[in-house]
């Protein structure tokens, strides 16, 4: 359901100030979101202070510096640090991305850094995603086939395989599905821009044979149609991909086999 | 995981922290102007109603349409009017599958725009 305004036991306090790194010329300042579910006190937001000359470039570099030298409770998800995993999707300077390839240049002023929004916390930085992968899990993200197994793989022509291009990059990192309005109204029944982006990529891929079973299954006033086209999953997506362009496809399929 | 507390887990902040692209906006425009372009269609049934009904009634009516207040309130819905049209054509083409890159949108929504504001003075001059 809509709700504009936070619940009570999420609206967010002033939190502390950690003391400034002594000698250091070159300063940034960071603002970042914590909650604890062991103190049993509201989130609250975090000021830090980083030395930027002994800092990498990148968002991560940062949290891991904070993390190691000034507050090892901050919490966070990390693995990769090249883009890959997906696990460090965080709402940065006001949008979602991974925070291992974003830029500390990219952003003017200060720093400010959010856990995904509109999800459940667990800890600081790190939000529930059980609902979204089982999102996920629920589109079928896998090859349906019904005729009998070829004696090697299932082969497909080289312009079958570049219908793919730009759905299998998808990292399942929850940016887009976590910047979208609709997902934050409707998330408990609409799939969401990244559990649709992944139907379309089985949809259009020309080995899968179970394309009615899939759209019966999003044909669905919520599922697949309260996407209204405001086009923040494929602003915010740190991969480049367009869930929306990708949801569209999938509409104008429900059409095209109706006509 | 069996001794951790799922219960009392905050909402992480969305609007609160959300930086809207323009496009985001327009979106929520589109909305708004939909839903009081409705408000301002019964006004217009009722102006209608009152000219069926006598000359006294219709009187009434087209004095508070046309009174300081009538005249904002319709120059608004005209405005909504515009900007809804032009917004419906950019979801139009939308439907066809083309026109998604993120500088195509931005782009269509600046010309949307441009489009709803010269139709506006065009309506206003014409009127």
């Amino acid at each position: 359901m809509v709700a504009f305004t936070l619940p009570k036991n999420s609206k967010i306090r002033t939190g502390k100030t950690w003391p400034k790194p002594e000698g250091a010329t070159n300063v940034r300042k960071f603002q970042i979101y914590r909650w604890s579910p062991d103190d049993g006190e509201n989130p609250r937001v975090d000021t830090y202070f980083v030395d930027m000359d002994k800092c990498g470039p990148m968002v991560l570099d940062a949290l891991i510096k904070i993390k190691n030298e000034i507050d090892p409770t901050l919490t966070f998800r990390r693995s990769c640090r090249e883009g890959i995993c997906g696990s460090c999707a965080m709402n940065i300077d006001g949008q979602n991305t991974l925070a291992c390839i974003y830029g500390m240049d990219e952003i003017k002023g200060d720093v400010k850094i959010y856990p995904l929004p509109h999800m459940p916390v667990v800890k600081d930085l790190i939000p529930d995603l059980t609902h979204f992968y089982a999102q996920h899990a629920s589109i079928m993200p896998w090859l349906e086939t019904k005729t009998n197994a070829p004696q090697k793989e299932w082969r497909q022509s080289i312009e079958d395989r570049k219908k793919l291009d730009g759905l299998y990059e998808c990292v399942m990192c929850a940016s887009c599905s976590a910047s979208c309005p609709s997902y934050w109204w409707n998330g408990d029944r609409y799939l969401g821009p990244a559990a649709l982006l992944h139907a379309y990529r089985w949809l259009i891929d020309s080995r899968d044979e179970a394309t009615g079973e899939r759209l019966d299954d999003l044909e669905d006033p919520f599922k697949l149609y309260r996407c209204h086209t405001i086009m923040n999953c494929a602003q915010t997506c740190p991969k480049g991909l367009n869930p929306a362009k990708a949801i569209a496809e999938v509409k104008k399929m429900m059409v095209q086999r109706t006509i | 995981m069996a001794d951790v507390n799922r219960g009392n887990r905050p909402l992480s902040p969305h609007l609160q922290v959300y930086r809207l692209p323009l496009n985001a906006n327009l979106s929520i425009l589109h909305r708004i102007t939909g839903v009081a372009m409705a408000f301002a269609g019964v006004l217009i049934v009722w102006y209608f109603l009152a000219l069926a009904t006598g000359p006294e009634y219709f009187e009434t009516a087209s004095a508070v349409l046309t009174s300081w207040f009538g005249d904002i309130v319709l120059f608004l819905s005209m405005c909504a009017l515009w900007f809804h049209f032009m917004n419906g054509i950019r979801h139009l083409i939308w439907d066809t599958g083309s026109h998604f890159g993120q500088k195509t949108v931005n782009r269509s929504a600046i010309i949307g725009l441009v489009a709803a504001a010269v139709m506006v003075v065009v309506t206003v001059i014409i009127g």
